[in-house]
């Protein structure tokens, strides 16, 4: 698949990769120099790819407090939640940002591997509340611009006053003359804009905003770069730090977890009981140049402890950094463990989460 | 997409000139511009004996890992150390600045001309 923008991809002279299915810009030149520009100025991606599923009605809020594991009908309208979709057995099935629009009308965005399943599921969840559930993916782009420069970027085409739009708030709002939810939200450790405008007029909100970006250094950015910068964020990707075989616990996640919301929700009996989860999602630090992969064995000793499920060579920090699942009593940052490195044993450091904050 | 007349390559996208026995290798431009930004090089040492085919080091960006092969078997005589500490000259320079290891050796492999290597990289 392809989203609305892949021409002004190819025109800029992306590499693609494919990802859930997508034909995504890995990176336009150097996923270093795209890292860098985000922490450093500013960066425009293309998500175009994720799921957006609308669910509007008097049942809305009761409908989302049943299928996910937050408090949704908490929510100011307005204002946006990170929340998880479990299924009965307290598995993750997705991790989701989901917007409160109006008081009868929510935005629930899905990462692009998840969005079918998230959208059934929310179908079948909602049946017996008075709500309708409606799939916006194939209609809906949306442009992430990312970096301390965002504000100045997106003020400069957008009708809103950005002082007024707080972390994790989302409102109204035109550019160039295109309606469109206009939202403060991000994957990458910095302040930053994720714009939900509709497909067709995505190939222009894109082009005005990397014309009010020039002066600010602003760089398209691929999903090369995007991973990393989640990485030293802290941030988990669906796939790697979560996934079915995983509960919220696991990957410290567990406030997400509304088990003193009122009523039943899916997954509440099994999430109730998981305790203390058999392994625990850490960070690790490394040194030199060779970065600890996903799927690389973590050792304790001589005994394999766990697993690395994210890493890289940190662009921002320049040593390595991973994310890996290891055992509780293993958690604790300064501990002393190393990752099996394509045959060689490299130490490594047990550190506090994020590794990488603004 | 660069690929100087004057080398030879092969099919692991490494690039070698020969001259006088001694062998200099380095990965090709589009080697480099498919891993994205070197990161990391891990290279054979100096009077090394390493055996054509096999892998002699490692090459890392920051979404991937690839094997380094030796093209020509024999003596590892140099090894461009700029490489290890400043990595992204395999990207901005692959054929040049960023050339990565010498090796003497006795026997000439067989490698493909720029030609030849042209058409093996437009297949993929």
């Amino acid at each position: 698949m392809k989203t609305p923008l892949h021409e002004t991809h190819a025109a800029l002279g992306a590499s693609f990769t494919d990802f859930a299915g997508w034909e995504m810009p890995v990176r336009y030149s150097s996923e270093l120099a795209e890292h860098r520009a985000v922490r450093e100025t500013a960066g425009l991606f293309d998500l175009s790819h994720m799921g957006e599923i609308e669910l509007t009605g008097p049942g809305a809020a009761a409908a989302l407090d049943y299928a996910l594991v937050g408090r949704l009908s908490a929510v100011k309208v307005g204002r946006a939640r990170y929340t998880m979709m479990c299924d009965a057995d307290g598995g993750v099935l997705d991790d989701l940002v989901v917007y409160r629009l109006d008081e009868e009308r929510y935005l629930v965005v899905a990462n692009a591997g998840n969005a079918a399943v998230v959208a059934r599921e929310l179908v079948t969840r909602a049946r017996e509340f008075e709500t309708e559930v409606t799939d916006r993916s194939a209609e809906t782009a949306l442009i992430a611009v990312q970096g301390p420069q965002s504000a100045a970027v997106v003020g400069a085409v957008a009708d809103a006053d950005l002082t007024e739009l707080k972390y994790y708030a989302g409102v109204p709002a035109t550019v160039a003359g295109h309606r469109l939810l206009l939202a403060r939200t991000g994957y990458t450790g910095e302040d930053g804009f994720e714009l939900f405008v509709a497909a067709d007029a995505a190939p222009e909100v894109w082009r005005v905003l990397t014309e009010a970006g020039e002066p600010h250094g602003l760089l398209p950015a691929g999903l090369a770069c995007r991973d990393t910068l989640r990485l030293e964020a802290g941030m988990p990707l669906y796939g790697n730090e979560l996934g079915r075989e995983l509960t919220p616990f696991h990957a410290n996640l567990g406030r997400v977890v509304k088990l003193d919301k009122p009523g039943d929700f899916v997954g509440r009996a099994a999430l109730e009981k998981v305790g203390e989860p058999d392994r625990v999602l850490v960070g690790l630090r490394g040194s030199g140049r060779r970065a600890p992969r996903y799927g690389y064995r973590v050792l304790h000793g001589d005994a394999v402890v766990g697993e690395v499920t994210s890493g890289a060579l940190s662009p921002t920090l320049g040593h390595p950094v991973a994310m890996a699942y290891v055992p509780p009593e293993l958690r604790e940052p300064g501990t002393s463990l190393a990752v099996d490195i394509r045959g060689r044993v490299e130490p490594v450091e047990v550190v506090a989460l994020p590794f990488y904050q603004r | 997409m660069s690929i100087p007349e004057k080398l030879s390559y092969t099919k692991e996208h490494e690039w070698v000139h020969l001259a006088d026995g001694v062998a200099t290798v380095g990965i090709t431009a589009f080697a480099a511009e498919s891993l994205g930004d070197v990161v990391f090089v891990q290279l054979p040492s100096v009077g090394e004996t390493i055996t054509a085919g096999e892998v002699c080091g490692e090459i890392e960006s920051t979404k991937s890992v690839s094997e380094l092969f030796a093209p020509a078997g024999g003596t590892v005589t140099e090894v461009n150390e700029t490489t290890v500490d400043s990595p992204e000259i395999v990207n901005s320079d692959p054929y040049d600045k960023g050339w990565l290891f010498r090796v003497r050796t006795d026997t000439v492999p067989e490698l493909l001309d720029a030609t030849a290597y042209a058409a093996l990289i437009q297949e993929d």
